[in-house]
Parts: C-alpha cells; structure tokens; sequence
C-alpha cells in the first residue's frame, strides 16, 4: 500500500511538472541559449555512444539472421530483418536506453545537486521557476534531437550489418543485395514509427529524471540515490511504454 | 521601539518608490515527522523596520526564515507577506522579496555576473547594459568586483556570501531576508554587511528580517530582536530593553561568561551522568 502511495505519488509529480513546464512554453522562443545548450547536451554528446553501440546492434543483428536463415536459404533477407528491427524496435528502444544512462543520469544529479544546495530555492524566492528554465528546454530540446538522433542510429546499424553482411563467410552476401532487401521491406512509415516510439520515451526520461532531481530531499548522499532512482525508473517506464506506444503503432 | 522611516520602499538604484512591506506571523507552529521545530510563533514585522531574529543553534530561526519565503508552509497558523500567503506565486509577482542563503546558494554553473543578472533578466527589468551597471554597482557595494567573471567554485566562502548578498541588492528588493549574512566574514566585511543592512532601512526603507548570532549587529541596527529558544520566541524587544534584561537565560545567552575554571561543557556532562 506504501509503495503504491509511492508510485501515485510520482505519477502526480511528473504530470503536476509537466503540466506546469507547458504553462511556461510561451517562453521558449526567449530561452535560445538554454535550448541550444540542451540540444548540445543531449544530441551531440550522446551521438558518438549511440552511433557505436547502433553499429554493433547492427552487426549481431546479422551474425544471428544469417546464421537462422542459412537453414531456410534465406540469407538475402538479411537486409529486411536488420532494418525492419532497427527502425521500428532495437534503434529506438537502444538509444532511449543509452539516453537514460547518459542525460537522465546527468539531469538528475544536476538537478538533485541544485536543490540539496538550495540553488532551486533561490529561483523560487527569485520567481524564476525551475520548470521555465531547468526543464521547459530539456524537454524541447530531447523532442528536436530524439530523431536526429535515430535516424543516424539506424543508418548506421544498418551499415553494420552490411558489413558483417559482406564479410563474414557463412552469411556473404554482397551489400548491393543485403540493401536491395532492405529498401524494399523497411518502408517508410516503419523509420517514422520508430522515432515516433523514440520521441516518446525520450519525452518520459527526460520529464521522470528531471522530477526525481528536483524532488530530491536531504544532503550530498542524496543525490546518487536520485541519479539511481531517475536510471531505474527510466529503464522501466521505457520498457513498459515500448509494449503499449507499439500496440497503438501497429 | 524606533518607529520605522517611512512607508514606501525607495529603489537603490532607480531611487523610485514602492510600498514598503510588513510581515504577520500568527500562531504559527512547524513540524517535520512529528517533530515540532516551531512552536506557536506570533510576531509582527513593520514596513520598513529591520527585526533581528537570534538564537542558539537548531532553534527554528532558519526553518522560520524560510516560511516567510514562502518556500515550505506552515503545519498551523498563519504567515503573510504584504497581506498574502508567500508561497503563492502570485505574491512573490507583487512583492519582490530576497533571500540571502547562509551558504550562499550561488548558481553553480553561472560566472558571478550571470548570477546576479539572472533576475532582471528574467523579469525583464531593463536593458542589458542597465543590467551591467546595476550588477557592477551591487559588486562594488559589497567589494567583490574583481569576481565578476569568476565562477562560484572559485570563490572562497566570504566571497561567495558577499555575491549573494549582492545578488538581492540587484532584486531591487522590498523585503530582504538574510540568513546568518555576517558569518565566515571577517569583523570589517561583517561591519560593512551591517552598514548596509542599515543603510537599505534608513535610505530605502526595505524591510528586513536578519538570522544572526552576531551580536554587534544585533544590538546596533535593528528596531527589534526576537530570541527564538527551542522554536518558541521567549522575549521581544528593542536592542536597548534586551541589554538591559536581568532575566539569567537571556543574560547568558547575550554575554556568555567565558569561565575556564568551571568550563561549560564539564557542567554539561555533569548533568547528563546524573541523569
């Protein structure tokens, strides 16, 4: 009963920050440099992980089809299976992964070290809210850099798989094919659901880490128990959603 | 008790007036788990008058400043600020109040000038070069100039409270909290910090609250002090009444004997074992 008062709780938190940080969106187009420095945030210094781990997620994607179908005699279906899976599923779950660990965790020990320091109660006494400022421009900037961000993900995973694709010998098929399948199965609606999907968690992970750390109370200690809390429940919403955004998508 | 100057607020920078602002705390009691830190508090502050709050440590003083901030609510009773609730945004819109932290609570990741230019930023209070000059003026005041591009990690913790101080000035502010402004300063810095507390009543009629343990600024500015012991105000008074107490308790607590001989700590820990 504790634990659901918990969960209750946190649900209304994050709809009450929401809610108010959109209150707040009129003053976006005031907050250019903030914007901007998020957009760096998440977008730029999240791209070189993302694009290795899309390029491996690429290549294991095509070690593991051409080893199944090579009992079917299906290799040149390859291409399908690697872009069809990247697009709509492994592209956009494994980058709001990496998007949990790398920003959430950042924005929930920046935030939680702002309020342990009373830095949050200074906006307040100032009448600056921290919504307007700490979390309208996160929340704008993950929107704008979710699908810049997957759609290089998939382009690379893609190419990952070609490579193994080409050069490994049990599954050896030439690029021109592997591509050739990929185009004509992966439409595409199946790139735009994916980002859809993306746009959505990126949303959530940016909204939850950004409430954990400014609801966080107590001293230093505090702040990695909230970089912590904000990580797992941000990989838990993203699999919970990914089951639900998909059922609606499909 | 000194009535205060005037009603109306002067700003420091624009010389233009405001209404100067009182604060009413009514039977006022705060409890965290259970645990009551204040204990039926009532008081009033007048517009414009300095009111000194002191105490001995984990009294409530800091727990009753942020109160009037607004920025936790009461378990019982009643504060206004101006007549209006502080924690509602629409009071703090009106009546602009400041809060000098005891640790400062500088932005950390702001340069000391973007500290203090935040808020007229924000709230649109001039261009930006009208901002400059009030941040340099409110730096100069406080002697801290040459910080103006440091970040606050750079500085030390003297510095850090004179920014912050600084940082209210640049609010423009009508009521002006300060929590502990004179502590980690040396006995000059602590003296200018008292002037200008002083010189924002007298000029500018701002209205402040002052968390203090120092007692040269709290037998010197204030119209009023109030002691706050184990979360309950226990006397009430002009600097000149308390001075002249004979109450034993306030007596001490306002000159503490310093007795090597018989050493506080050994009366202490007599009393504990017998208990």
């Amino acid at each position: 009963m504790k634990q659901l008062n918990a969960i209750l709780e946190g649900v209304g938190s994050v709809v009450q920050l929401f809610l108010k940080s959109l209150s707040y969106a009129g003053t976006l187009p005031r907050q250019g440099t903030r914007f901007i420095e998020q957009c760096y945030m998440i977008g730029y210094t999240t791209l070189p992980i993302v694009a290795i781990l899309s390029f491996f997620i690429g290549t294991v994607l095509a070690l593991e089809a051409g080893y199944a179908m090579e009992g079917f005699g299906a290799k040149e279906f390859i291409g399908s299976l690697v872009g069809l899976s990247m697009a709509r599923e492994l592209g956009p779950m494994m980058t709001s992964v990496l998007l949990a660990g790398r920003v959430g965790s950042a924005i929930a020990a920046e935030l939680a070290s702002m309020k342990v320091y009373q830095e949050i109660d200074a906006l307040t006494t100032m009448n600056i809210p921290p919504a307007k400022i700490l979390v309208l421009p996160r929340l704008a900037a993950v929107l704008v850099m979710m699908p810049v961000l997957i759609i290089i993900a998939n382009i690379v995973g893609w190419f990952g798989g070609s490579v193994v694709a080409r050069y490994v010998s049990y599954v050896g098929i030439s690029p021109e094919a592997y591509f050739a399948a990929l185009r004509h199965y992966t439409k595409f609606k199946d790139v735009i659901n994916g980002i859809e999907k993306a746009e959505v968690f990126g949303f959530v992970v940016v909204l939850v880490c950004c409430d954990i750390g400014l609801n966080t109370k107590g001293g230093p200690r505090e702040i990695g128990a909230a970089v912590t809390r904000a990580v797992v429940v941000s990989l838990i919403l993203i699999l919970v959603l990914d089951y639900f955004v998909t059922k609606i998508l499909l | 008790m000194d009535a205060p100057s005037c009603s109306k607020t002067r700003n420091p920078f624009t010389g233009a007036e405001a209404n100067a602002v009182g604060v009413k705390v009514a039977d006022v009691n705060k409890s965290y788990e259970g645990m009551s830190v204040l204990k039926d508090l009532s008081f009033e502050v007048l517009p414009g008058e300095i009111f000194v709050i002191m105490g001995p440590s984990g009294s409530g003083k800091s727990v009753l400043l942020r109160l009037i901030a607004g920025l936790e609510s009461p378990t019982s009773g009643l504060i206004t600020v101006d007549g209006q609730d502080p924690c509602l945004e629409e009071t703090r819109d009106r009546v602009r109040l400041a809060l000098v932290f005891q640790a400062g609570a500088l932005f950390n990741s702001l340069s000391v000038y973007d500290n203090l230019a935040l808020y007229p930023r924000e709230h649109r209070s001039g261009d930006e070069q009208s901002i400059r000059q009030k941040v340099m003026h409110a730096l100069k005041i406080l002697s801290v100039e040459d910080a103006v591009n440091k970040f606050p990690s750079e500085l030390s913790g003297g510095m850090k409270k004179r920014v912050s101080i600084a940082r209210a000035l640049v609010m423009e502010p009508q009521l002006l909290l300060y929590d502990e402004p004179t502590s980690e300063l040396d006995p000059v810095m602590s003296a200018t910090i008292t002037e200008i507390i002083a010189t924002l009543k007298n000029e500018y009629s701002v209205t402040s609250i002052v968390v203090t343990h120092d007692r040269s600024l709290a037998l010197t500015i204030p119209n009023r002090v109030g002691i706050l012991m184990d979360g309950k105000l226990i006397t009430l008074g002009t600097p000149a009444e308390l001075q002249a107490t004979k109450d034993p308790v306030l007596v001490d607590f306002l000159n503490p004997k310093i007795d090597i001989a018989h050493p506080r700590f050994k009366k202490l820990e007599t009393q504990e074992t017998s208990q």
